[in-house]
């Protein structure tokens, strides 16, 4: 899996961080349903399946680790949900749901579930460290609406620590031989991925925290090249 | 806040031959008749003769039509012409759960309307709604008939009206005192055609008591609104909705200080944290209304900024009700003030409050009577926050409980068993296990020993909602022992016609039913035939009735409308019928009958 050894304890882990055991093998189910039904990716044995470069790399690396240890733990297919049950007002159901995708992406929320995203009307704050710089930040994803305009704003709010120096941008800056720090972000999943990947509608749901670290510490995040698949083994 | 429905009798039905003639004079016998209160008393009295008859509809001021199909507005306009107060209730609650197609009554509360502006009901001061859809026009034509003399208007659960029709209302009526709109599915506006209809009032000092409108979606202008608190020196109840920050709410509460019952809106402050309120001066605001000891309920918290929950620590010695149920609190944070809760009787919260949270609630809030657990996710497959860990330590702690509705996702007959024996008080028990059909968890057995020990034990129950896998057996116990059950809800349970047969031959006092899923027959619903004149409703669907069975009831009970919703059209040889709605009614059917409803 990930040779990403930071200190977010990416250990292959079902589920979202924060929930329990239960947690995991419900949630999991949850998040996978998300995946098929938006994605329309089959769950496993896909690693082989071509770099198909419409799909996002990101949830493709992703994508073998967590089959092969779904399959170890699946949870049964979700029921056929019957119409009106269980028995509350969609009043409320609508209430609970934009609530919880607005809990999600505040830090530290006690339970974590993987709801219909709602999302963009609402804010997406999450914090954003720098290493070595003393205190963390806070970025509303919502706010922008590309990667270039997020890079310009964290470039902003750390120019103070960096020397100047570029963010990585998009997808296709090898970030070995380019800048100094890269942009990392942690997603639902818990993992630690390279910024830049994903389409930035998928990003901004997915991301809880952003980190930028240096490049030098980032080798094990980083795509080999962009053309073949990307494998976080 | 209030939806539980009440102890109310059935409406009269028509008087029967009278007997020998009452010597008492007519006007004597009004005089005596209007300290009569409590509807099941006057309902008796009304049945003695027909002297009593004239004289209990001549001095019946607070009239109920809770099936507003029941009886047409001309026929209790003439009945009852000293009426102050109507309640009317419309649609079965099956419909909030999306299960009735819309468009079904579309016109139920025109013709009352065009009755009250028609002058109808001259006395009339307060009108209750739940359920039932009311047009702007409608509204329109009451606020233009009893510009002077209207007091209270009450929506609950209802739709269709929008600000143009709460504008009328404020704008016309001069007198009012109270104006609630809670949980209703208003008509959606564009923004530049929505009202402020709390600017509508008349710049004058009101007499308002009550003003809510928590599930208003638009924002209203903060300067009206304060200004209107503040010329409202008998405001006692005030609710407002999620656009209202929590800066705003503080300077509404310095400007209500006895306010009783509060609807805080959002409780977050302005986005930005601009609006510079502090945890500090939260809690001031709070202490002074709590100084005169009169806040006594609290609800709202839409969008909670969980920092500022604490803040209500301060008044909750006082409270009798607080209403978390939009607000996913832990079990940290309910700790923090729930344990000077002990005077609380009623509590809303979400299962986000956990097991250890309930527990926290079963050890302080002693005097608890109404508990609900709402959850957060509903949806079968969702985490399990709550178990039956939590309802038996609520049934340890607060044995005083006479109403409960509990979701959670599994459930064991153990620990109904014990809530049946340590709350004998308990008159509704809802339990909504989320999973169809799911057994007890730890032995693997149907639910049918816990419900089975609820009616049993529990000797004034009358409301039950059952769920979880249930067989016959369950239905035999609640036939049995169910005396006083006046409202069953049954989903995705029993085996065969016999559990249909337990619950019409053994729940004698069973007014309303409503059954879904449920592998029930003809032959289970023709063995009702003695009893369904004495209900209000009854609803099936997605069960086996075929249009036969229907049309049996149909032809054997003249006065019972007897709808098949969605259902089949004149084809004799298509059998199932999806939806089964049937009610008593003195009119007969009613003629605003949409495409997919046939009435037989």
């Amino acid at each position: 899996m990930a040779g990403v050894d930071v200190d977010v304890g990416t250990e292959l882990r079902l589920g979202l961080p924060g929930g329990g055991a239960e947690a995991a093998k419900a949630g999991k189910r949850g998040f996978e349903e998300t995946i098929d039904l938006k994605l329309t990716l089959p769950t496993a044995g896909m690693e082989e399946a071509a770099a198909v470069k419409t799909e996002p790399a990101a949830e493709k690396t992703k994508r073998p680790a967590e089959a092969a240890a779904a399959d170890a733990e699946k949870p049964p297919a979700p029921k056929a949900q019957a119409v009106g049950w269980p028995p509350v007002r969609s009043y409320r159901r609508n209430v609970m749901t934009v609530q919880s995708v607005k809990n999600k992406k505040e830090e530290e929320p006690e339970k974590q579930q993987p709801t219909a995203n709602a999302g963009s009307n609402s804010s997406a704050f999450v914090k954003v460290s720098m290493d070595g710089a003393p205190y963390l930040r806070k970025v509303d994803l919502n706010m922008y609406s590309s990667y270039k305009d997020l890079s310009i704003a964290l470039k902003k709010m750390f120019s103070t620590f960096t020397t100047g120096n570029n963010l990585n941008e998009g997808k296709l800056v090898d970030p070995v031989s380019g800048a100094d720090v890269v942009t990392t972000y942690e997603d639902k999943d818990g993992d630690w991925m390279l910024v830049g990947d994903v389409p930035w509608e998928m990003f901004v749901e997915s991301c809880k925290r952003l980190r930028i670290m240096k490049s030098s510490e980032a080798i094990g995040l980083a795509p080999r090249t962009k053309d073949k698949c990307k494998n976080k083994s | 806040m209030s939806e539980e429905d009440e102890d109310q009798p059935p409406p009269p039905k028509r008087p029967r031959a009278s007997p020998p003639a009452d010597q008492v004079l007519d006007n004597v016998l009004e005089t005596v008749l209007q300290f009569l209160d409590a509807p099941g008393d006057r309902s008796a009295a009304s049945l003695v003769c027909r002297s009593w008859h004239r004289a209990e509809s001549a001095t019946r001021e607070a009239v109920a039509v809770r099936n507003i199909l029941a009886a047409s507005a001309a026929r209790t306009a003439r009945r009852f012409p000293r009426a102050r107060s109507l309640l009317l209730k419309g649609r079965p609650r099956f419909a909030d759960f999306n299960l009735l197609p819309p468009g079904w009554a579309a016109s139920a509360f025109r013709p009352w309307a065009a009755a009250i502006a028609a002058a109808a009901f001259p006395a009339l001061t307060s009108l209750n709604l739940k359920r039932i859809p009311v047009t702007d026009a409608d509204l329109e034509l009451i606020a233009r008939a009893l510009p002077a003399t209207f007091l209270e208007l009450s929506l609950l659960l209802c739709d269709g009206f929008s600000s143009h029709g709460l504008a009328s209302i404020a704008s016309h009526c001069r007198g009012l005192r109270v104006l609630n709109v809670v949980e209703c599915d208003m008509a959606v506006e564009d923004e530049q055609e929505v009202v402020d209809w709390v600017a509508a009032f008349p710049p004058d000092p009101t007499d308002l008591e009550s003003l809510s409108f928590e599930c208003y979606g638009y924002a209203v202008s903060f300067d009206a609104l304060e200004a209107l608190v503040v010329r409202s020196p008998r405001l006692k109840r005030l609710g407002v909705n999620q656009h209202v920050t929590l800066g705003q709410l503080r300077r509404l509460m310095t400007h209500a200080p006895r306010l009783t019952h509060l609807g805080t809106g959002a409780f977050r402050p302005a986005d930005g944290g601009d609006e510079g309120i502090d945890f500090g001066e939260m809690v001031t605001a709070f202490a002074n209304s709590g100084r005169g000891r009169t806040l006594v309920s609290l609800s709202g918290f839409r969008d909670l900024a969980q920092e500022y929950l604490p803040t209500i620590a301060v008044v909750c010695i006082n409270l009798r009700t607080l209403d978390l149920s939009y607000a996913p609190v832990t079990p940290n944070q309910i700790v923090m003030f729930i344990r000077q809760c002990f005077n609380l009787e009623t509590l809303w919260v979400l299962d986000s409050v956990r097991d250890e949270g309930l527990e926290t609630v079963a050890m302080y809030c002693k005097k608890l009577r109404s508990l609900r657990v709402m959850p957060v996710v509903a949806n079968e497959d969702a985490d399990e926050l709550v178990s039956e860990v939590g309802l038996a330590a609520i049934s340890r702690g607060c044995r005083d409980l006479r109403s409960i509705l509990y979701f959670c996702q599994s459930m064991t007959n153990a620990a109904v068993i014990d809530m049946s024996r340590n709350c004998p008080e308990l008159k509704v028990f809802r339990l909504c296990i989320m999973g169809r059909h799911q057994p007890d968890h730890e032995t693997g057995e149907p639910m049918d020993e816990g419900f089975g020990a609820i009616v049993q034990n529990c000797s004034k129950l009358t409301r039950l909602s059952t769920s979880g896998h249930l067989t016959d057996r369950a239905f035999e116990y609640i036939g049995k022992y169910g005396k006083s059950l006046r409202t069953l809800s049954v989903a995705f349970a029993g085996n065969s016609d016999r559990a249909l047969q337990h619950i019409l031959q053994g729940c004698s006092k069973l007014e309303k039913l409503e059954i879904r899923d449920c592998p029930f027959g003809d032959a289970g619903l023709l063995s009702g035939m003695h009893h369904f004149y004495n209900m209000r409703f009854v609803w099936m669907s997605g069960c086996n009735l075929t249009l036969q069975g229907c049309k049996e009831v149909a032809r054997q009970l003249p006065r019972m409308v007897v709808e098949l919703i969605n259902g089949p059209p004149e084809d004799e040889r298509t059998e199932d019928v999806d939806i089964l709605y049937m009610y008593r009614s003195l009119d007969g059917p009613r003629e605003d009958v949409p495409p997919f409803v046939k009435i037989l």
